[in-house]
């Protein structure tokens, strides 16, 4: 197959799930979990296919058509989006497998729904890394946002009403009042919204029709209006989403939907803005003119360490993972405000990085409660003789999360705190020692409880949840460390990205 | 003076106008509301009926010398579509113009054929306005409108 | 046969009409009506197709123009029938089980006629050139939706419908007025030609009267905030399939009335440069989506929370013929289209619930989304679609507006029209939590899927409103051709 056709066909196998699961329906759960599976296997053999290609320098294109008069739905495939998509793809396998452990040890209701909108996010995923332009970025954005309000609701109780409501209401308002007016403004003064290497407002700005401190506005209305990336203070869907059942946390608040938000600014500052014309546009006059991204710098720095501080106070474990999930996202918004070519690979970097390690801790979270029925930190002392698989991958994963060797995301790290050096921002290098600081702080201390008990304090009670559960997180430990041994690779795939086109 | 005086018919039209349309607005009782409705509507039929009138023209009934029968049809609409202009320059107070230069001089009969449309929608407003009139006194025993909400209020 | 198709579009069911009330059969007379709407739909799909060669003149009865009452199809007039005409097919065909339920069944055949008089009405004002014939095919409109809205089953029906009668008599007289002293300055009825003759009498002050008064005039029928109190009402009370209708179709086929006064007869440059029609329209446009969305919001009832949000829509269109761009006249058009798809859709998903439910009661309505899932789920997706949710109808037309108002660098519009469409999210979603978060109500608990006579009449509607959301060759696409002959822009071969 040509790698164009690859581009639809992985597009369409989603969506094929969509509908086999429908159609086999509650009849037979064993078959439509089995089409699930099946058909994440073959995605993820697509894109493994369609990443040799694009690996190797091609940039297939698949144009659908135009949606408006003037304004196409286009794909094109580039290294940061195969990234992303390969992480995608590749976890939607682990999570699908996951969550037959964990629905079905809970005996949870509408699996049908559940599926069939697991698939269509991962549809909204992948057509967001493909995109070819602001425009279909922003349609698989929003699909992103409605489809998986569902599965945030799953449980459909009171609590669950509240937490959609806080999602949908900040995802939405946040995309209709910010980001499609920043789309809007972008496409009056460039005439064009395609994703163009080097950047597309370089032009318009030279020309005047848009200037310095107007672009820092519009970088802020991308910055803001891409909720999902949750810079404070539009990060409260976040952790209002915890209301969804695990897996859904597992593949949407570590992959998908917080993955396509801080993609989505990666991208806009690369190919919208161009990392030339973020580092390059200096506001203020005198002797110290600030960088046009400065202030998006130091609020992502200030939300890496509140949501550091603020995680650190919650006893609930997937409300600290939440908390944790908003600080290490402004790691990757932090990577594209700096804008030089070792951040933004950093930061793409850390998209794949964060993705394996934070699975790996939701999976954990939800395979202690599957086990254990424990939700609170405070209550899963000595639980690591239990269930020692569970904690092992845990531990291994919160060193990823955390920077330390052997965790993958030690390499993410360590570019991003080049990109503050190689910008003189020092403040946001301490900020970056002290967040991982934090992170030990409030990670390393539950594989500690659940293991460094004494012996007649263990629950003997509790056992390992279902290995449906168990192994999946098992994979995604192991790969958070050896994601530490491709570290270079991945630099080298995303290098392209940073050279600008110029 | 002549200048307001001349116009007397538009002062009648908006005379008739506000009436009605201050009845409308201002009466609670479901018929005279209808009442009202009606003289405005006929204030507009005069307006239309007077504008169409030339001075010293007659009905615009065609003589045989005029030509063929479909030609002469089409030479009225012509005139009448001149005197329209006419007429305007009358209301502005100038001299009439081209009366003598036509022998004969006929009325517009276009704004009275119109107005025989709208005097007929206007009838069938006010039949459905009756009609529902009866229903809602069927329902609420009375016609007063204020009365009714107030029984929708308390219902 | 082929040249007379304009004319049969109002000849078919003007004909019909009273020879169904002489019929009386209830039964034969539904399968007629539905014949006739279907036909007429074909008609007009017919006449859409053939714009690609030009616009259609007819002449009534052999009369010259512009003597004679002449007939004229172009991309607006016939984009504008083939919706009207095929909501009214749709409707009617989603129509009998309702109709069953919530009208008299003595009624029917007169209801069946008065919804055909009622669409010829709609379809006469937008196929016809001349400025009488508009106010009489107004007139008959509205006289037979008067008729329409007063057959609802409550004893409110007919004092909500007499307030729609005195409030668009005055209106529909208000246009009367503008059109007689139109006439008395250019001597002649045919738009094309008052056009032509208008430049030399531009200046004078008759014509600003003549243009505030049928402007007036329209704005009542459209249900401009602030003079949209008769709206409310006469949807709430009015039977289902009358709402369904009168909500797709009525209120904009005065828009296109407006936007043929303004852009036809009148010129943009006299209406939004010698008056300023534009920034006022702005005006009132927004604070109308405001104020009407607001009080969808505060809503009890599920009709009237729609009836309101109505009145917030007419402003998008309002928003977009006021900017005078081929951007914005695109925008407003194609919101025609596509408000009339998502209202009409939505109306029918209400009137599933009026026929299984009973009772319109946002309390009453609560838990419906596990007994009736599919109608709930149309909801959903038609609410999505009116919020302007990208792969919506309404994202379509929303999008348009936002491009023209920047390009226009009308900035304070584009970000209140952005925060107006926030309020639509709230007023919908309070419903979606209605319908699937809450313990189900007594009535929800009993009630059953509605029928798929009516589901699946709905669920083409509510579908296609995602299919022109997706492509808008036909949505976008015409509307824009049509914006384009209005503002005299000349066309590269049909449409795309």
């Amino acid at each position: 197959m040509t790698p164009e056709n690859l581009i639809w066909v992985a597009m369409l196998l989603p969506l094929v799930a969509i509908a086999l699961v429908f159609i086999v329906g509650e009849k037979s759960p064993n078959i439509r979990e089995s089409c699930t599976i099946g058909i994440s296997v073959a995605l993820f053999w697509v894109t493994t296919r369609l990443a040799g290609f694009v690996f190797s320098g091609g940039r297939p294109t698949f144009k659908l058509g135009e949606m408006l008069p003037g304004f196409e739905i286009a794909f094109t495939v580039e290294p940061l989006g195969m990234l992303f998509a390969l992480v995608a793809s590749g976890l939607w396998i682990l999570t699908t497998i996951y969550a037959i452990g964990y629905m079905r040890g809970h005996h949870e209701k509408n699996q049908t729904r559940f599926y069939a909108c697991f698939a269509s996010a991962i549809f909204a995923a992948l057509a967001a890394a493909f995109a070819a332009n602001l425009f279909t970025l922003f349609v698989a954005y929003e699909l992103m946002t409605i489809s998986t309000y569902p599965l945030v609701t799953h449980h459909g109780d009171e609590k669950a009403k509240k937490g959609g409501r806080i999602y949908l209401g900040i995802l939405l308002s946040t995309s209709v009042a910010f980001f499609m007016l920043a789309i809007a403004w972008t496409w009056t003064v460039a005439g064009t919204l395609e994703f163009t290497p080097g950047g597309i407002l370089a032009q318009p700005n030279i020309d005047g029709k848009i200037s310095d401190f107007q672009l820092s506005v519009l970088l802020g209305l991308f910055a803001f209006g891409i909720g999902k990336a949750a810079i404070m203070p539009f990060h409260r869907w976040l952790p209002a989403a915890m209301v969804a059942p695990t897996p859904v946390s597992a593949l949407l608040h570590a992959v998908a939907v917080v993955k396509v938000g801080v993609f989505s600014i990666l991208k806009v500052s690369i190919y919208i803005f161009g990392i030339d014309l973020i580092s390059e546009t200096r506001l203020g006059e005198g002797a110290n003119p600030v960088m046009m991204s400065d202030w998006l710098c130091y609020l992502a720095g200030a939300t890496i360490l509140i949501a550091s501080l603020v995680a650190m106070t919650k006893d609930n474990l997937k409300a600290r993972l939440a908390y944790s999930t908003v600080s290490q996202l402004a790691y990757i918004t932090l990577g594209a405000a700096l804008a030089t070519s070792d951040s933004v690979i950093g930061g793409g970097m850390h998209i794949a990085m964060h993705a394996v390690g934070k699975i790996t801790l939701f999976f954990c979270a939800g395979a202690i409660y599957v086990g254990a029925h424990k939700t609170n930190i405070s209550d899963m002392r000595g639980l690591g003789r239990a269930m020692p698989l569970t904690m092992g991958a845990f531990l291994l994963a919160t060193l990823s999360i955390i920077g330390l060797p052997p965790g993958g995301g030690a390499w993410s790290k360590w570019f991003l705190a080049l990109g503050t050096v190689q910008t003189g921002h020092f403040w946001l290098l301490a900020a970056l020692m002290v967040s991982s600081l934090l992170n030990i702080a409030y990670l390393i201390p539950i594989p500690i409880r659940a293991f460094m008990t004494p012996i007649g304090e263990t629950p003997m009670k509790f056992k390992e949840a279902p290995m449906m559960c168990v192994v999946p997180l098992c994979i995604t430990a192991v790969g958070s460390v050896v994601l530490f041994f491709f570290g270079n690779e991945i630099y080298d795939v995303l290098l392209p990205i940073a050279s600008s086109a110029r | 003076m002549t200048e307001i005086l001349g116009l007397y018919n538009y002062w009648i039209v908006i005379f008739l106008m506000m009436t009605g349309f201050y009845i409308v607005i201002a009466r609670e009782n479901l018929i005279k509301t209808i009442i009202g409705l009606n003289i405005f509507q006929t204030s507009v039929f005069l307006l239309y009926i007077t504008m169409g009138k030339v001075t010293h023209g007659t009905a615009p009934i065609l003589k045989a010398s005029h030509g063929g029968e479909s030609h002469g049809v089409e030479h009225g609409v012509e005139h009448g579509a001149e005197h329209g202009h006419e007429l305007h320059a009358a209301a502005e107070g100038h001299v009439d113009l081209g009366v003598d230069a036509v022998k004969e001089v006929y009325s517009n009969p276009i704004p009275s054929v119109l107005m025989l449309t709208a005097i007929v929608v206007g009838i069938a407003t006010t039949a459905l306005a009756l009609a529902l009139v009866v229903r809602i006194r069927e329902e609420y025993g009375t016609i007063e409108e204020d009365e009714i909400l107030e029984m929708d209020r308390n219902s | 046969m082929i040249e007379q198709l304009p004319v049969l579009v109002i000849v078919i069911p003007l004909m019909a009409a009273p020879l169904f009330v002489l019929i009386g059969n209830r039964k034969l007379v539904l399968l007629l009506t539905q014949l006739v709407c279907w036909t007429v739909f074909g008609i007009t799909v017919s006449l859409l197709s053939r714009m690609q060669y030009g616009p259609i003149s007819y002449e009534l009865g052999g009369w010259p123009s512009p003597y004679g009452i002449v007939y004229s199809v172009d991309y607006l007039s016939a984009f504008v029938m083939l919706f009207v005409s095929g909501l009214a097919a749709i409707v009617i065909t989603y129509a009998p089980k309702s109709i069953d339920q919530e009208v008299h069944h003595s009624k029917h055949s007169l209801f069946y006629a008065s919804y055909l008089l009622c669409m010829t009405g709609l379809l006469g004002m937008c196929i016809t050139g001349d400025l009488f014939n508009v106010f009489v095919f107004l007139e008959i409109s509205s006289l037979s939706s008067y008729a329409l809205i007063s057959l609802g089953k409550t004893r409110r029906a007919p004092l909500a419908a007499l307030h729609y009668l005195i409030i668009g008599t005055v209106g529909a007289t208000f246009f009367l007025i503008g059109i007689g002293l139109l006439y008395q300055m250019t001597g002649t009825l045919n738009m094309a030609d008052i056009a032509s003759r208008l430049q030399a009498v531009e200046s004078s002050r008759t014509m600003l009267v003549a243009f505030a008064f049928m402007t007036v005039g329209l704005f009542i029928k459209m249900a401009v905030f602030p003079l949209h109190t008769w709206l409310p009402n006469a949807y709430t009370y009015a039977p289902s399939v009358v709402t369904c209708f009168i909500a797709a179709t009525a209120t904009k086929v005065s828009v296109y009335a407006f936007i043929r006064l303004i852009y036809v007869i009148f010129t943009p440059q006299f209406a939004f440069e010698r008056l300023p029609l534009d920034q006022a329209l702005m005006a009132f446009s927004l604070v109308g989506i405001f104020v009407a969305s607001t009080a969808a919001i505060y809503q009890t009832n599920i009709k009237r929370l729609l009836a309101y949000s109505s009145v917030a829509q007419i402003g998008y269109m309002l928003l977009g013929i006021s900017m005078s761009n081929v951007g914005g006249l695109t925008a407003g058009i194609s919101h025609m289209f596509n408000h009339a798809l998502i209202k009409g859709g939505l109306f029918m998903v209400v009137g599933c619930f009026a026929l299984r439910i009973g009772s319109l009661k946002l309390e009453d309505l609560r838990g419906a989304g596990k007994t009736m899932p599919l109608t709930s789920f149309a909801w959903v997706v038609g609410g999505l679609g009116l919020i302007g949710v990208p792969m919506t109808a309404g994202f379509v037309s929303k999008w348009l507006l936002l491009t023209s108002a920047l390009s226009l660098e009308l900035w304070p519009v584009a970000v209140l029209m952005l925060l107006s469409s926030l309020l639509a999210v709230v007023y919908i979603w309070r419903v979606v939590e209605i319908l699937y978060f809450s313990p189900a109500s007594h009535l929800a608990q009993t009630a059953k899927e509605a029928p798929m006579a009516m589901l699946i009449p709905t669920y083409i509607v509510i579908g296609s409103t995602i299919v022109f959301g997706c492509w808008t060759v036909y949505s976008a696409g015409i509307a824009q051709a049509a914006a384009k002959s209005l503002l005299g822009i000349s066309q590269a071969g049909g449409i795309q």
